[in-house]
């Protein structure tokens, strides 16, 4: 989760930018002569989905088990923290999609697999028209692809290097690459520094200068010197002010609207990536527990953690409504990694649980054109079925026991949407 | 823990055969006539190459170098009997083997000389603790007032006089000149013999030691309390209303002493392995003088010997260093 | 001890701490006031002062730099100027603070047990060490922590997240205190775990009757859990009132676009994000006059140049019931229910 330091008290850190900094080091701040109308269009409203989008990035079965040794002398293998264990998903071509979850449950090791920080214990991630397979490429194969997928990080104050200037921040991505010659670069860098919002003078300055916002801007812009097809952006404003997040947001929106970039959004705070993503993805101790469109997941999640998630954010309407909405409360700890749960690993903590739900662990089911959900009691809130709507499916009885008088179904488990799915409701396939 | 100790054992072990064997080599393809040292001893240096050869002969110089070391290693463990010059001595394990200059055995010799060092070891390095952190958190809680800055900048000062001159001085003035009584009479008197005396004699060698070596401890804990004194735990403390002294020694140093441990751990180890210059000017007849007096005489077995020692002493002092912030530091598990 | 005035009462504070560039001014002319069962809410950015301020009920500021004038009072009795021994004694027993990351909030090296019981013996001297730790369980049972006994010997470090904060509250409440300054206390965990964070704090409140400060810039914690809402910009308040007003019926144009800036989980997805141009002020070298002009659209509709030239008075709108604001608008309800809210939240205009 993110560590917020705005240690903004003068006493403890008068050097603070925050504080500190001049004016001039943003573009020209006075604002007071554009009216109220001219700044509302320059924002923007929630991104919309293109639902006929080819997917730049297709996830399939993605895993990532850490191993775990144990102590003395000699140091075996004593088990695995499955971080991820078999995920799958979609990124169409310049669309986003947002991965929520709470602390451990994958998606920061998501972000950094999809980027070839870690290599991925098994799994494909096919990207590009090429679909070629990111998973498996060596590392010096990996080189000319890191062009196209990059990185925005969480902490401003950390990601950037305080003893490189901006301008060889950003420049740095365009000499290893070598994709613009020597002389050219600083002219780049000083465009990039424009787009996203900065003084373009202010190349030879150092990050310690700017703010947390700034800062930020000075990674997207880093991040994006090589026309990227896809951004993986981890929590890319968790650690900045409101307004900054706002114009943080904004920023990444034009640019996906001008270039036509793909991202894949890492957050914790669902308003936002409401706002961002026409797609979300619901992550669970390594796995989707739910991946719709934004509709279907902030109006009529199916999972019982997507909901309990949903009801425990805050939301400023409440004011008008006065004191707290029924939340559903969640009993208990997140189990560890290491050993998660038989079945559905969500289980230890869910009021539908019942006896299948150990034994048989739940697919990720499509149960609309563009909804998939892994749960047996899979439902409306306050409407979830009495017995396990996948019994038929998976060849088991009510109870989670193999019952051989029903054939099991095949079901899809890759990414992507098919246009046959199962209607929790009837109980059946049925056709788009 | 246990498993921990006995993997860095083992390493240890490991590092003092390196340590040994390399030394041996040293020997072995390093200088001319190695057994000249103690042909000229034998025979009075009447030494003519004939007699050179029957000695490196003897110290057996012309076998194989595994050899011979096999057979040093033995020594250690078991002790073995020495022939040189028609005279058997027997050494007894741990056997260094017989000094160049003298016949004796190394370990007869160290054996005496230890209990000099470690009185001077432990005197200074409780004076590096007893001066250097108080002053240290001193200055931290006074950060960038005039007290502060006139003690980092006096200690400055200090530390760049070198060792050598304020250890002589000190000598010259407080044993010489003025001749303090007790403190004047500087020198190691086993503390079985006359504690006072005993005390009296390294007093001087440890207010040196103390002084000098306390300047980088204020250093080392002027800055862990600082940096101690400016995280968050301390806001807590003092919003629970705490008293400022237990906020400050409590909460604070607590947490600044772990580095300082971890340094003073090894400066001890530093310090037991000989202090060259307060043997010297203080007149005491440790490790340290020997060992560099040996290295000039080229006496192979008390320099293999010390050099053996000083691995040994900082293996120690590493190990409990590790253990010891284990235990300051909850946070920290060995593995 | 006043019976009349609320439990606590800031009137005019003003901090200014001397830096190697100026003096900084972080708080100024700030004064609201929270009584016991209620629940005030403050909300800033970076450079608000919403921390400094609160530090400053607590005397918390290093006495030898820090200059503060005005009036902090607490149960009738003058914060500001009060000698350290007089602190001590409020710190931990009436008034109670807790941090926002309580990893680097608690001690790593001490037991969560002991600190806890530091926090009860140094207000009950003649406690004995028993007493202490059955305290200590006791309250760590209260929070909701599972298998107190056996916790309660823990580090911090074998904690997680949610049950670290729920700690620095157990310890913070064990004197009882009458009100509680809680500082980010939600901001670095996950949201089911803050939800959960929350309703604790709610219920001890009810409980235990207390004042509550919740600072924070998170605009739907102040949403669910503050009867009153101050609103700081670069160390002065710029609004305060009913958090319900605040929140449905702000009259000041910072306000509007932190309401602005921030997406709606529930509301329509045609409302449009709109940041607020520019960055916070700095506080060496303030802007003239209103401290966010530089930032604000409106100032077009103010007549001649005085949001340049003159700070605006804290003072009432024109909605009455104890809504104050700092802004030289004369109809700020009009414009923001005309321009504003259909554009940020459209939903919300048919519901009216």
């Amino acid at each position: 989760m993110s560590n917020i330091n705005l240690d903004t008290d003068p006493e403890r850190n008068p050097e603070n930018p925050e504080t500190r900094h001049a004016p001039e080091l943003a573009k020209p701040g006075d604002v007071s002569h554009l009216s109220f109308a001219e700044i509302a269009a320059q924002g923007h409203g929630a991104t919309r989905l293109d639902p006929d989008a080819p997917a730049v990035l297709s996830v399939d079965d993605l895993k990532m088990y850490f191993p775990v040794k144990s102590s003395g002398v000699v140091r075996r293998t004593i088990g695995h923290v499955q971080a991820v264990d078999g995920i799958s998903f979609e990124v169409p071509r310049g669309g986003s999609l947002g991965l929520v979850g709470e602390s451990g449950c994958g998606k920061s090791t998501t972000g950094r697999l999809i980027t070839r920080l870690y290599e991925p214990t098994g799994g494909s991630m096919h990207f590009g028209e090429d679909r070629v397979d990111l998973a498996k490429v060596s590392n010096r194969a990996m080189k000319p692809l890191r062009r196209d997928v990059q990185m925005i990080f969480q902490d401003p104050y950390t990601s950037l290097n305080p003893r490189h200037t901006v301008g060889s921040i950003v420049g740095a991505p365009l000499a290893v690459h070598k994709v613009v010659p020597k002389d050219k670069i600083k002219d780049r860098v000083k465009e990039l520094l424009e787009v996203v919002g900065l003084n373009p003078e202010h190349y030879n300055r150092y990050p310690n200068e700017f703010s947390g916002g700034q800062r930020q801007r000075i990674g997207i812009a880093r991040a994006l010197t090589l026309n990227p097809k896809l951004l993986v952006a981890d929590e890319p404003v968790s650690a900045l002010d409101v307004s900054i997040q706002a114009q943080v947001i904004n920023l990444l929106q034009e640019l996906q609207a001008e270039m036509g970039i793909a991202f894949l959004f890492i957050a914790h705070d669902l308003a936002i990536v409401r706002h961002f993503c026409p797609e979300v993805a619901v992550m669970y101790l390594g796995k989707i527990v739910e991946i719709a469109d934004r509709e279907t997941i902030y109006g009529s999640a199916h999972h019982p953690y997507t909901q309990a998630l949903l009801s425990a954010v805050p939301d400023v309407k409440q004011a008008a409504v006065g004191g707290r909405r029924e939340r559903i409360r969640l009993e208990g700890d997140v189990p560890s990694p290491i050993n998660p749960p038989s079945g559905c690993r969500f289980r230890t903590r869910c009021h539908l649980a019942q006896d299948i739900c150990a034994k048989v662990e739940p697919p990720l089911l499509q149960i609309g054109p563009r909804h998939k959900v892994a749960c047996h009691f899979a439902g409306e809130l306050g409407d979830a079925p009495r017995t396990p709507v996948t019994a038929g499916l998976l060849g088991v009885d009510g109870q989670g026991s193999p019952d051989p008088s029903v054939t099991p179904e095949d079901i899809a488990t890759g990414p992507g949407y098919e246009k046959r799915w199962f209607d929790v409701k009837s109980r059946q396939m049925v056709s788009a | 823990m246990f498993a921990y100790v006995v993997k860095r054992l083992l390493a240890g072990v490991l590092v003092l055969f390196l340590v040994s064997m390399s030394i041996f080599l040293l020997f072995w393809y390093g200088p001319n006539e190695p057994a000249r040292v103690m042909c000229d001893t034998k025979t009075s240096n009447r030494c003519n190459a004939e007699r050179l050869d029957r000695f490196t002969e003897e110290l057996g110089y012309n076998n194989a170098w595994y050899a011979e070391y096999g057979e040093y290693v033995k020594g250690v463990f078991v002790g073995r009997d020495i022939t040189v010059a028609a005279q058997t001595t027997r050494c007894d394990a741990p056997c260094f083997g017989l000094s160049y200059k003298n016949g004796k055995p190394v370990w007869e010799d160290m054996k005496e000389r230890l209990p000099a060092t470690f009185s001077v070891a432990i005197g200074g390095a409780t004076l590096y603790l007893l001066l250097g952190v108080p002053l240290g958190v001193a200055a931290a809680r006074r950060r960038g007032t005039v007290q502060d800055k006139a003690l980092v900048s006096s200690f400055l000062f200090l530390s760049s006089v070198p060792y050598y001159l304020f250890a002589l001085l000190t000598w010259l003035f407080f044993s010489l000149k003025w001749e303090v009584p007790v403190i004047g009479d500087t020198g190691y008197v086993p503390l079985t013999e006359s504690p006072t005396a005993w005390f009296g004699g390294l007093a001087l060698a440890w207010i040196c030691l103390g002084i000098f070596g306390c300047t980088q401890y204020t250093r080392y804990a002027r800055g862990a309390m600082v940096e101690a004194l400016s995280e968050d735990y301390i806001r807590t403390a003092k919003a629970k209303g705490l008293p400022t002294r237990t906020v400050v020694y409590r909460h604070g140093l607590r947490a600044a002493l772990v580095p300082i441990v971890t340094i003073f751990g090894i400066d001890f180890g530093t310090l037991l392995a000989g202090t060259i210059f307060t043997e010297e000017i203080f007149d005491i007849e440790g490790i340290g003088l020997w060992a560099l007096r040996a290295v000039g005489q080229r006496d192979l077995p008390i320099v293999s010997a010390t050099a053996l020692f000083s691995a040994v002493v900082l293996i120690m002092a590493n190990l409990i260093v590790d253990l010891v912030y284990s235990i300051l530091d909850p946070r920290v598990r060995l593995s | 001890m006043s019976s009349t005035e609320p439990f606590l009462v800031v009137e005019d504070l003003t901090v200014r701490f001397p830096t190697e560039d100026g003096l900084v001014t972080a708080v100024q002319d700030l004064s609201y006031s929270v009584e016991k069962g209620k629940t005030l809410g403050i909300v800033g950015e970076s450079g608000s002062g919403k921390s400094v301020s609160s530090m400053a009920v607590l005397g918390l500021h290093d006495a030898r730099t820090a200059r503060i004038t005005g009036s902090i009072r607490v149960d009738g009795q003058e914060v500001v100027g009060l000698n350290e021994a007089g602190l001590r004694k409020l710190r931990g027993r009436q008034i109670a603070m807790i941090f926002q990351d309580a990893l680097a909030a608690l001690h790593p090296f001490y037991k969560i047990g002991g600190q806890l019981a530091e926090a009860y013996q140094v207000h009950h001297p003649k406690a004995t060490k028993r007493e202490a730790r059955r305290k200590a369980v006791e309250m760590l049972d209260r929070v909701g922590i599972p298998q107190p006994d056996r916790r309660v010997d823990d580090f911090p470090h074998q904690f997680s997240g949610g049950m670290r904060q729920r700690a620095m509250i157990a310890m913070g409440l064990i004197n009882d205190p009458s009100l509680l300054i809680a500082d980010e206390p939600t901001t670095a965990l996950d949201v089911t775990v803050q939800a959960q964070i929350l309703d604790l704090l709610q219920d001890l409140q009810r409980e235990f009757n207390s004042a509550v400060i919740i600072i924070t810039h998170d605009l739907g914690v102040i949403a669910e859990m503050a009867d009153d809402v101050l609103v700081m910009y670069a160390g002065r308040g710029v609004e305060y009132g009913p958090g319900k007003e605040i929140l449905t019926r702000p009259q000041m144009p910072y306000t509007w676009g932190l309401l602005s800036s921030v997406p709606d989980v529930r509301g329509d997805t045609d409302s449009k994000l709109i940041p607020i141009p520019g960055n916070p002020p700095s506080l060496l070298n303030p802007p003239t006059g209103c401290a966010f002009h530089p930032r604000c659209v409106h100032s077009d509709k103010v007549e001649g140049d005085l949001c340049v030239t003159t700070m605006p008075a804290f003072e009432q709108g024109n909605t009455g019931a104890g809504h104050l604001k700092r802004c030289h608008l004369r109809d700020p309800e009009v414009i923001f229910e005309r321009e504003v809210l259909p554009v940020i939240a459209p939903e919300l205009l048919e519901e009216k």
